[in-house]
């Protein structure tokens, strides 16, 4: 299972956030800075998985941009690892037109990610509904 | 590989990093959060960064409660919104305002409005109440963006008790036009089944219909439903298995559309999840794997392209090859293919081989012995996480031989480790380890646990100390053994108290002064004075704990003698008998009082006694008396924490809850003792058991397990294995497959210590491998070894002997009635399918099953189980029927016993049929019981032995009659048995029959006062809620609708007051169930609670579908 997806930058600053279990909001920023420091402190050739509390992250690096997904020990890594350059090609697929906003990155995330799970990996089906609003709010 | 079709996107960090260009349409709306974030990214210190927010915060609240914010500009407020709270800065005045913009914006501004609500709030926040109706009004709505915006939030979250007010229409959505509608309707209804399992109880026949929706995007919508499911009961879901079979070969053979791909593999995740239902459904089950095979090798071959996510489906098909029924030839391509991955240079792979490798040597140990020299480059591997899942790799493989090896690599970790979390789960498993084989290294046993208690310190579990002195205590068969390995404690806990006793934790500190007190009487040089200095210095250091302290008193009570000790316990004594901690002030008493009187001490505590075993009354009986004469002077009746919240939350929630004062709470103190007593009772018989039992302790280490280890593990590894030193050229055979490994490391030299590590490390596993391979011709004990997995050798051997008798047994045992009961559920016929092998039947009846009904000989008293046929058989006279097609149209009402023909009874149903035999039943409703009566009918032309006993001539009748009960309810009861016979010809052969009887047959009133009512009411935890319509064409709706279940359900109506009325009834045979009605809002309101889980769920199943069919 997924437990939370992190887009943040290599200072350090949280660019998106999205929990699928509940973490109160005053833990939430200590958590994240953990996470990054874990993260931001491996090498190139190490390996993408560490081992976070009782939980796995799962991290893959777009220049400056890090994605971090926590996942529980059950779940594949390797297949998180690829879903999430699946999410990186859905977001490059998209905003190669417009600017980036964070209410539509959240938006492509819900149709991919749901309570924890893969639900849609199918590029123009995630897609599907946010262009829709985008051609209804056009017109 | 993956660097191939790996795109740097350099594209998204300057998108993330918002760049704005000027001039672009989109920006008005962006820009502020743009200079939000431009902002924050600028500033260097946590504080500028609070200023700000807070600052914007300000900004943000004034401006959403203008009236005159349009709802564009809402929108954007609330991006900024979510963007401050995800930087911890709560904004909870925006919560409202969220919903608010759900409901009345317009397209976008409504999707953000959604997407805010999913942020901010979480799954019992009660704001949550207020989107209910925007999310009913969007699903009504014909615009289909704002119909899958509902859906989409709905399964993301939605309040538990709202969920009747929704599901009609999401169900319906099912069968939408759209596959987007369809797919988010199903992935809806799984959030409502994971939130509420028994809302969605009716329409499981739905999510077959969702599992066949001719696109493929709805199909994989259900999956999430099903692996949830079959995770729960997979025997439940067995027949979908070729279903799921046919999607994945369809998938696995690119029948996809093409959008479906990633990197040209067709659907990855979708097959990896598919994989994940596969080994659920074959694990332990020959014939259900046997379905699997074909399209487990086609994925293994097909998943050769060179890209991560082709390694990622093929982990999860070598996890399932391991975990269905095994196929050699399966085993030995998946075993291959873990080779690929751990060999593999790319380190993301190397990982998750060690994963696979990990999870597959629990059922093939040799797999480790294969790739051994890898594992011990893994085990020195700068990254700290290949080692760590080396190490857990090391820890499944452990034997009586390398354990030595294999815990000192654990324990060089955790020096290392500086993770919390890694050295509790370590030290467990060093502790695990070691507590299983500690006799045979008596100092290695002690010296190992000392470095546990040293380096897990405070955060390790309780239970490893725990465990630690019982073992010590209870000894073993030996007395001299348990007197070695107590001394050598003893012995190595002097040295350390003499050094720097203040840097060790506090766990280790009490488990050193309860080894002292208790066993330094063995070390003969050893002045008890000095002990009680060493022990007395504890007591005075600053850190230690006041837990700490009071072990140190118990210690030295036990050690003072008197004499040259007093002074020493005088002084303490005298300082803790003041002391603000009330168990220390005991302690210090104690310590005063028996150092006094050593005769006193000698009877309190003797030395050297065995543990005891103490019979602990958890129910607390012994304090009725006190109880009720408490609750005769007016005390108010004790009240479970949960039930407490659960009224206190009742007097603050919205709705309005029934029980006010319409029922007087009894208080009679006698009836509140009868009522509470029997579930005090049944508390108590739950903890069976004469000896102490200590909550939480893991008993890693039983007698029989060790037994059963030492034994023929130690003879079998003498003849089997050569000693460690001979062993590397052994080793070096097993590796051939990959002797190009070794090769690779320059030096030999390095090389051989690792080839000696190997030695030391894999020691053991060809003996046990050995055993597997001969077990791999036969299918039965190669299953069974799985089972047996981690107890070595020894014990597996025992596992086969049980084996071959329990296969012997069942034929004897064919005569009884199995009973069974599979899952309710409304689509019966799927269920028809049932276990074939008597013994699989009998465990599910033991195991996972939803409700159990329990089989008793009704009318053969004194009887052995074996059911006498005799008494039952009622009419076994040559048939007058010599047309076997008229057979079945027998009017079977004539046979029923003369008992029970009297009674109302249940259509006669045919259950199933054979060439010589015709079987029916139907139920008959005893005023305290049910019975099952089922007509045997021979349709042969020869007489038929042994039905179960007897002999039923050719076209005649027997009948049987069992009492049924019920022991966890469900909605339907479901009864599977077997009858055996024997034809003339002398072959024995048995029939399998199920039936199914619904929960209301069990259901029966239950009289009782109104005061009796309300106290068992609050004596109740098991309860749910409902709104059921009403019976309207009356004057008096509640009267009618109540009479109306009374009449359906046989429940008895206790009173009615007002808009309100009490119900009572109870299953057989006597669990009750309380309903309460209340009429609101044109509903009638039920609350049911019994002391049985689930009963109140299935209940109000039967009462709405009483009023339905009306």
């Amino acid at each position: 299972m997924i437990k939370f997806v992190l887009m943040v930058n290599r200072q350090g600053q949280t660019r998106l956030s999205r929990y699928y279990h509940s973490v109160e909001l005053s833990r939430r920023a200590a958590l994240e800075a953990d996470v990054v420091r874990y993260c931001l402190s491996r090498k190139k050739d190490q390996c993408s998985f560490v081992e976070y509390k009782d939980f796995k992250l799962v991290y893959r690096q777009y220049a400056a941009l890090y994605i971090v997904v926590g996942i529980t020990d059950s779940e594949n890594e390797l297949s998180i690892y690829e879903l999430v350059h699946n999410f990186v090609e859905v977001l490059d697929k998209y905003f190669s037109r417009i600017m980036f906003n964070l209410d539509r990155v959240h938006i492509i995330l819900d149709e991919m990610i749901q309570n924890g799970h893969i639900v849609e990996t199918n590029k123009s089906r995630i897609l599907a509904p946010l262009t829709t609003i985008d051609k209804m709010v056009d017109s | 590989m993956s660097d191939v079709v790996e795109k740097t996107l350099t594209a998204l960090p300057s998108l993330l990093s918002l760049d704005s260009h000027p001039g672009s349409a989109k920006l008005s709306s962006t820009s502020k959060l743009g200079n939000l974030i431009r902002g924050i990214t600028e500033l260097t210190s946590k504080h500028e960064e609070e200023k700000l927010i807070q600052h914007e915060l300000l900004a943000i609240k004034e401006q959403v409660s203008s009236p005159n914010t349009t709802m564009r500009q809402m929108k954007e407020l609330m991006v900024r919104s979510i963007y401050c709270e995800m930087l911890g800065y709560e904004a909870s005045f925006s919560y409202i305002h969220a919903i608010k913009l759900a409901q009345q914006g317009t397209v976008l501004e409504k999707r953000v409005g959604y997407l805010a609500v999913s942020l901010f709030l979480n799954e019992s926040h009660e704001l949550l109440l207020l989107l209910v109706n925007t999310v009913l009004k969007d699903l009504q709505s014909t615009n289909l963006i704002e119909v899958c915006m509902a859906l989409t939030v709905v399964s993301q979250m939605f309040p538990k008790d709202m969920i009747p007010a929704i599901l009609p229409l999401v169900e319906e959505k099912l069968n939408h036009p759209k596959e987007i509608i369809r797919r988010k309707a199903v992935l809806a209804l799984y959030k409502f089944y994971l939130i509420a399992p028994n809302q969605v109880q009716h329409i499981h026949n739905k999510f077959r219909k969702a599992l066949c929706d001719k696109d493929p995007g709805v199909m994989t919508a259900s999956l999430h439903i099903y692996l949830q499911m079959i995770q729960e009961n997979p025997e439940a879901y067995k027949d979908l298995t070729p279903s799921f079979v046919t999607i994945l070969k369809q998938v696995v053979g690119g029948k996809l559309p093409m959008d479906f791909n990633y990197h040209t593999v067709p659907a990855p995740w979708l097959q990896i999840q598919l994989l994940r239902i596969l080994s659920l459904l074959g694990k332990n089950d020959q014939s259900t794997s046997e379905v699997m095979y074909e399209v487990l090798d086609e994925s293994l071959q097909r998943a050769e392209m060179n890209h991560n996510i082709t390694y990622a489906i093929l982990y999860e098909c070598v996890k399932c090859i391991y975990t269905i029924h095994p196929k050699s030839d399966l085993l030995e391509k998946a075993a291959k293919c873990i080779g690929n991955f751990v060999l593999s240079p790319k380190i993301n792979l190397k990982y998750l081989g060690l994963k696979a490798l990990t999870y597959v040597v629990q059922q093939d140990p040799k797999l480790a012995l294969q790739h051994q020299m890898t594992i011990i480059e893994c085990l020195d591997h700068p990254d700290l996480i290949i080692k760590r899942e080396t190490l857990e790799l090391l820890f499944r493989i452990t034997n009586g031989q390398n354990v030595t090896v294999i815990v000192e690599k654990m324990l060089e970790f955790l020096c290392i480790s500086e993770d919390d979390h890694t050295t509790i789960d370590l030290v467990g498993k060093v502790a695990e380890l070691a507590e299983k084989y500690p006799l045979k290294y008596n100092e290695w046993f002690i010296e190992t646990m000392n470095t546990v208690f040293s380096l897990g310190g405070d955060m390790m579990q309780p239970d490893i100390p725990n465990s630690f002195l019982k073992l010590l205590s209870e000894g073993f068969d030996s007395v001299e053994e348990d007197r070695k390995l107590r001394l050598f404690a003893v012995n190595s806990y002097i040295p350390l108290l003499r050094g720097e006793p203040g840097k060790l934790p506090q766990r280790f500190l009490q488990v050193i002064s309860w080894v002292l007190g208790e066993y330094s009487h063995l070390r003969e040089d050893l002045e008890p004075a000095e002990v009680l200095s060493l022990l007395a210095k504890l007591l005075d250091m600053k850190n230690s704990s006041s837990e700490t302290k009071s072990w140190v008193l118990m210690a030295m009570t036990k050690l003072c003698k008197g004499g040259a000790d007093a002074s020493v316990t005088q002084e303490v004594s005298e300082t803790y008998s003041s002391s603000l901690d009330t168990v220390l002030r005991q302690r210090a008493h104690e310590l005063q009082y028996l150092s006094q009187d050593p005769e006193l001490r000698a009877r309190v505590l003797p030395r050297g006694a065995k543990p005891e075993t103490l019979e602990v009354d958890s129910s607390l009986s012994f304090l009725d008396r006190f109880v009720s004469e408490a609750l005769a002077a007016g005390a108010a009746p004790y009240k479970p924490p949960h039930q407490r919240q659960e009224e206190l939350d009742q007097s603050k929630a919205l709705s309005l809850e029934p029980y006010g004062l319409s029922l007087p709470i009894s208080m009679s103190s006698c009836s509140i003792t009868d009522r509470q007593s029997p579930t005090l009772l049944s508390m108590s018989s739950g903890l069976s058991g004469d000896t102490l039992k200590l909550d939480g302790i893991k008993r890693v280490w039983g007698r029989e397990g060790y037994l059963a280890q030492r034994e023929p593990v130690e003879e079998a590894a003498q003849v089997e294995v050569p000693s460690p030193i001979q062993s590397p050229g052994r080793q070096g055979e097993g590796d051939s497959l990959h002797s190009q490994t070794p090769t690779q490391t320059p030096t030999p030299e390095p090389e051989q210590e690792k080839q000696q590590l190997a030695s030391s490390l894999f020691v053991g596993l060809a003996s046990q491998s050995s055993v597997s391979l001969m077990g791999k011709s036969e299918p039965m004990p190669q299953r069974f070894r799985r089972k047996a997995k981690g107890q070595g050798l020894g014990s597996s051997f025992i596992a086969n002997e049980q084996i071959s008798s329990s296969l012997i047994s069942p034929p004897s045992a064919v005569d009884n009635l199995l009973c069974n009961n599979l899952l309710d559920s409304n689509n019966a016929s799927e269920l028809a399918e049932q276990t074939s092998q008597l013994s699989q039947s009998l465990t599910t009846a033991n195991g996972t099953c939803h409700a159990e009904a329990e089989l008793t000989e009704s009318d053969t008293k004194g009887c052995n189980p074996a059911l006498r046929r005799d008494n039952c058989v009622v009419a076994a006279g040559p048939g007058p029927h010599n047309d076997p097609g008229r057979l079945t149209e027998v009017c079977l009402d004539s046979y029923l016993p003369a008992e029970l023909s009297g009674l109302s009874h249940s259509e006669i149903a045919p259950l199933c049929a054979n060439q010589s035999l015709n079987l029916s039943a139907c139920h008959v409703q005893k005023e305290d019981s049910l019975i099952l009566v089922v007509f045997i009918m021979n349709s042969s032309e020869s007489a038929i032995q042994q039905i179960p006993a007897g002999e039923v001539t050719s076209y005649s009748v027997a009948v049987g009659q069992y009492s049924l009960t019920v022991k966890r309810p469900a909605v339907h009861v479901e009864v599977v048995g077997t009858v055996s016979y024997q034809l003339p010809a002398g072959t024995s052969q048995s029939l399998q029959f199920s039936y199914k009887v619904p929960l209301t047959s069990f259901i029966r009133p239950f009289v009782v006062s109104t005061e009796e009512y309300g106290t068992m009411w609050l004596s109740f935890s098991h309860d749910t809620k409902q709104n059921l319509t009403l019976i309207n064409d009356n004057q008096e709706p509640l009267t009618a609708t109540l009479n109306a279940l009374k009449k359906k359900l046989q429940l008895h109506v206790v009173e009615v007051i007002g808009m309100e009325g009490i119900v009572a009834c109870r299953l057989l045979q006597d669990l009750p169930c309380l309903m309460h009605c209340r009429v609101n809002a044109g509903w009638l309101a039920v609350w049911l609670r019994s002391p049985v889980p689930d009963l109140p769920d299935c209940l109000i199943y039967h009462c709405q579908r009483a009023l339905q069919s009306l």
